[in-house]
């Protein structure tokens, strides 16, 4: 599980977050919503401890993930090279085995600069599973795909947090995105921002069916 | 035309343009032909003379580009990570980046004596600044994203180092290590001329003081002609290894 209570964050004399306060469950999927330059990237970082200037207290586990909006690979490495690198504890045929559930078994002697933008996102969520994460972070995994590419990208994404169940949080502007993936979302808005709507999808789909 | 062909055709014009001037020139204590300089080459490689000379001068260079290139990498490397040794380090930087080189050999052999150590200190603090001025900018270009990637899955400082830092700065480290080689060598030659007893450096002013331009050029060339075998069988060759992903 995991805890944010964030009381204040700027960037110089700007306020950019205020009075942020929710706990992620274990294995539960929260989104976070909000315009663009609202602050949502830069409560993933908080969160993920990147950034320590702010005020308040945030609670995480040890074993963390982080998808980032660009892919963030090794451009000099192989794809399974990426993998071994960043979880040197893990072996070739199991690395290989992560490689295949995103679809990428063919690919695995590639560099990124041989891949498509789709290609290095699934390389990316490889990377993040690969260690088993306690907590999984994405920023906007499915930014800048086509529609179909990031439809089959939510669906692996959803399969795969099924299998390990990491708390996760992500960050992303499209409600059909969090509809999609989340049991929870969080909505910021304002200046500095601060979460105006914190919904439960589960109890409102029970509603609905009841 | 493939690169060696061009190369070889190139030098081959360069030789004849030589054997050119030397024959409109016609006195060959002032321009002697390329082929007044092979019985001088063959007699000093005989007599174990040459190889002498220029092993002392090769190995002044490895132990100077050595210290220059380890040296200016981690000043640089911390001066470009860390604004505050920057902000204190940068005007030293700055003075020993202008301090002509000339100056550095005399002070280090009036300060540490006429000994190898002076020399090679020399040459090294000559080109310590430079090294670190090329490493430092690569240092401040370290992509943010993979340093926050690192710290995220708790990669070890020396993962982080050897996959992460050093590939970044490949590209400064054999810039540094190019323009580093081409300077040492011959900043190597002006220790050797002033102040030591051996080396390619010291033959070219023995022959200097006797106006033997033959063998100046003998002693020269012959220095050259490793330095190119080096650019073209080392350096150019793990260059082309050390950027294989690019081209992929």
């Amino acid at each position: 599980m995991i805890s944010v209570d964030i009381i204040a964050k700027g960037f110089g004399t700007t306020p950019i977050l205020k009075d942020i306060s929710f706990e992620v469950s274990k294995g539960e999927c929260v989104a976070i919503l909000g315009q663009s330059g609202i602050g949502k990237s830069t409560l993933l970082r908080l969160v993920a401890g990147l950034d320590q200037d702010y005020e308040g207290v945030v609670r995480r586990p040890d074993q963390m993930a982080f998808v980032f909006q660009e892919p963030t690979l090794l451009a000099w490495r192989s794809a399974i090279d990426n993998i071994l690198i960043v979880h040197p504890e893990m072996s070739e045929p199991a690395a290989r085995e992560m490689l295949d559930k995103v679809g990428l078994a063919e690919h695995t002697a590639l560099f990124p600069r041989q891949m498509s933008l789709g290609q290095q996102r699934r390389l990316s969520l490889a990377r993040a599973f690969a260690g088993r994460p306690e907590l999984l972070l994405l920023d906007e995994p499915f930014a800048s795909l086509d529609g179909s590419t990031a439809a089959a990208m939510i669906v692996l994404t959803r399969r795969l947090i099924r299998e390990r169940m990491p708390s996760t949080l992500f960050v992303t502007h499209s409600t059909d995105e969090a509809n999609a993936l989340a049991d929870r979302t969080l909505v910021l808005a304002g200046t500095p921002a601060t979460v105006v709507r914190n919904e439960d999808r589960r109890e409102k789909q029970r509603e609905k069916a009841s | 035309m493939p690169v060696s062909v061009v190369r070889i055709v190139s030098l081959v014009a360069f030789l004849a343009a030589w054997f050119l001037l030397a024959s409109l020139g016609g006195d060959p204590t002032v321009l002697p032909s390329p082929l007044d300089l092979v019985r001088p080459f063959l007699q000093e490689a005989g007599s174990g003379e040459l190889l002498e000379h220029m092993s002392a001068t090769i190995l002044r260079v490895i132990a100077a580009f050595s210290i220059a290139m380890a040296a200016g990498f981690g000043l640089g490397l911390i001066m470009g990570t860390y604004p505050g040794f920057d902000r204190w380090l940068d005007p030293w930087l700055v003075v020993f980046l202008n301090l002509p080189a000339l100056v550095l050999i005399v002070l280090c052999y009036l300060w540490i004596g006429l000994t190898d150590v002076a020399a090679v200190a020399a040459v090294a603090l000559n080109k310590i600044p430079g090294v670190a001025t090329v490493i430092r900018e690569g240092a401040r270009a370290l992509d943010p994203d993979l340093k926050a990637m690192a710290r995220v899955y708790q990669v070890r400082r020396t993962t982080f180092l050897h996959h992460f830092v050093l590939p970044q700065l490949a590209p400064y480290i054999a810039g540094a290590a190019r323009s580093g080689l081409a300077v040492i060598w011959k900043v190597v030659l002006v220790v050797e001329f002033l102040g030591r007893s051996n080396g390619i450096g010291f033959q070219i002013h023995l022959y200097f003081q006797l106006f033997d331009v033959t063998m100046v050029l003998v002693y020269s060339l012959s220095f050259i002609a490793f330095m190119l075998a080096v650019e073209w069988l080392l350096v150019q060759p793990a260059e082309s290894r050390v950027r294989a992903w690019r081209q992929a």
